[in-house]
């Protein structure tokens, strides 16, 4: 009602005028809104041709079927792919979120001899290209002989996670309340209890962060895995491969299901996390 | 005394692992860049003899990939930087209630794999998707055009790819600004384009920084995109480095190529560092 009003009693001012002022003041939602639909395209795209009746080659809709989902693994070496990737993925995450922890640990919580020089350490991994970080190791493996596949894979995989870890879980500890801790020590809880029972449980969520990003750096890997995974195949690895000649849409209902899996995994832990801020 | 020693207890297993897979797999790769191969050996048998004219070999003959992957990378930054630059800023001084969950679909298209959806890219740019016919019936290309196999369609799937490493980085220092600064230079006469020059973008100039590394850096070595995108015109580094790995099995050369790219990333990132350190002082 007011709106109307409102609009009435400044009848001088044009539709036109008004539509204009209207997208003026709402350019950059409008904005977002169009760049949100950029990021999304593929994402939509990969989704409506899992459904796509299309045989062998993926290519132009031939139309629409459930097939793909109810048998996600009638693509040859689709779910072998899969498997591995999972496999490899939660393998990268163990190790490198308990070394990438300690680390961070190391350098958010002492000051010591050394310290900058670690953080280049940490930095270093970052800044280097991954095709060299993938050559470089399969020369090391070629070198001791060693072939590569699964286990080259995952120490290739946690050499480049481990300083996502570190920053992650770094930035939660600089975010402490010094004073939480104080105040355990304060009702006579020793060092150890403390660490127990007030800093790991506040650091969790970070950890628990820094381990959802390194399964999914490790799970959409191609570049490093390609140099040392040999004959082994990923899920990454089989779309490479099979894009010359067509994807199947198994690929597609496995991509999709992943989306959505992180999707519920993310918004779920934001809801707890929401709910802890609350009553606490 | 214990205190003295729980840092680097903590610090030794880690470190310990980078020195072994990262720090000692560079020196060896070193090492490798000099070699030659072997006398009457077979394929793939290398000797060290210490020639390092193979750095000059390799960068002359592949100098047109190099300059590429720079030139590529550096376009596919700055359209990364100009594309996410409004949409952080979107997330954060409009996000309101929404903010965490825009943030989650910043993040979100990474979980459908990456190379589904630079496949994807390829499909509905190429000649069986959408767009192609009807820029040609608009009359806004010719029937000749195409926008796959093209250094257009590698650039843009880079520019795609690498949109959520400079979007959240911005977000971060964009969000960090108090909006009464904002206030503040508008009550100064300052017009909006004014505030965003002379306040919003340096305060926001580490998010710059760090965004425009996370995009750059894996640009200039990657090769996917330019694999699936592109066509043998639009080779970078990355193919020419595989390609020497696994078809020619030349790992010298392989190995140089390596080096002098990681070289050009840590100098070009130094310098970029400083000069973007001392502009934010200035």
């Amino acid at each position: 009602m007011s709106h109307k009003m409102k609009d009435a009693t400044i009848p001088h001012i044009p539709t036109g005028a008004r539509i204009s002022r209207w997208i003026g003041r709402n350019l950059i939602r409008i904005y977002a809104v169009f760049a949100f639909t950029y990021l999304f395209i593929p994402v939509a795209y990969t989704f409506a041709f899992s459904f796509n009746d299309s045989g062998k080659s993926n290519l132009i809709w031939k139309g629409f079927t459930l097939n793909n989902w109810q048998n996600p693994c009638g693509a040859p070496e689709v779910c072998t792919a899969l498997a591995n990737s999972i496999k490899i993925g939660f393998l990268a995450t163990l190790f490198s979120t308990i070394l990438g922890t300690m680390i961070a640990f190391a350098i958010g919580r002492y000051s010591f001899k050394g310290r900058s020089t670690s953080n280049l350490m940490i930095f270093l991994p970052m800044a280097t290209p991954e095709i060299v970080l993938g050559a470089s190791l399969l020369s090391l493996f070629l070198v001791f002989k060693i072939n590569p596949g699964f286990w080259p894979t995952v120490i290739a995989h946690v050499v480049f996670c481990i300083s996502f870890v570190v920053v992650t879980v770094k930035a939660r500890i600089a975010s402490l309340d010094p004073r939480l801790e104080q105040a355990a020590m304060d009702l006579y809880a020793n060092e150890r209890e403390t660490f127990r029972r007030v800093t790991l449980p506040l650091v969790a969520p970070g950890i628990a962060g820094a381990a959802l990003l390194a399964f999914s750096l490790s799970f959409d890997d191609f570049i490093i895995t390609n140099f040392n995974s040999g004959t082994l195949t990923t899920f990454p690895k089989f779309v490479y491969t099979s894009a010359a000649r067509g994807i199947p849409a198994q690929a597609n209902v496995i991509g999709s299901a992943m989306f959505f899996l992180a999707l519920a995994i993310v918004i779920t832990g934001q809801i707890v996390g929401r709910k802890r801020k609350v009553s606490a | 005394m214990g205190k003295i020693r729980t840092p680097y207890l903590l610090l030794l297993p880690g470190f310990g692992f980078l020195f072994t897979f990262f720090i000692l797999p560079i020196i060896n790769l070193a090492q490798t860049s000099t070699q030659t191969p072997v006398g009457g050996g077979d394929t793939g048998q290398y000797e060290q003899t210490l020639r390092f004219s193979n750095y000059i070999d390799a960068f002359v003959e592949n100098k047109e990939q190099f300059g590429r992957s720079f030139v590529y990378a550096l376009i596919a930054t700055i359209l990364a930087l100009a594309i996410a630059y409004p949409l952080a800023y979107a997330i954060a001084f409009k996000g309101g209630k929404l903010k965490n969950f825009m943030l989650v679909l910043v993040v979100a298209p990474f979980f459908t794999s990456f190379l589904l959806r630079t496949v994807a890219w390829k499909q509905i740019l190429g000649e069986e998707g959408f767009v192609v016919p009807t820029l040609r019936n608009l009359g806004i290309i010719s029937d000749s055009t195409t926008l796959t196999s093209t250094s257009f369609a590698v650039v843009m799937g880079m520019t795609y790819n690498f949109l959520p490493f400079m979007t959240l980085p911005l977000y971060a220092s964009i969000d960090r600004i108090d909006p009464r600064t904002l206030e503040a230079s508008g009550d100064l006469y300052a017009n909006g384009f004014t505030t965003f020059r002379k306040v919003t973008l340096p305060l926001s100039m580490p998010g710059v920084v760090a965004g425009t590394l996370l995009t750059f850096i894996p640009a200039a070595g990657d090769y996917v995109n330019a694999a699936i995108l592109g066509s043998p015109n639009t080779k970078m580094i990355g193919n020419v480095i595989e390609s020497r790995y696994f078809k020619i099995v030349d790992y010298p050369t392989a190995a140089a190529l390596s080096f002098t790219l990681m070289a050009v990333i840590l100098i070009l990132v130094t310098v970029y560092v400083r000069k973007a350190g001392t502009e934010e002082l200035v």
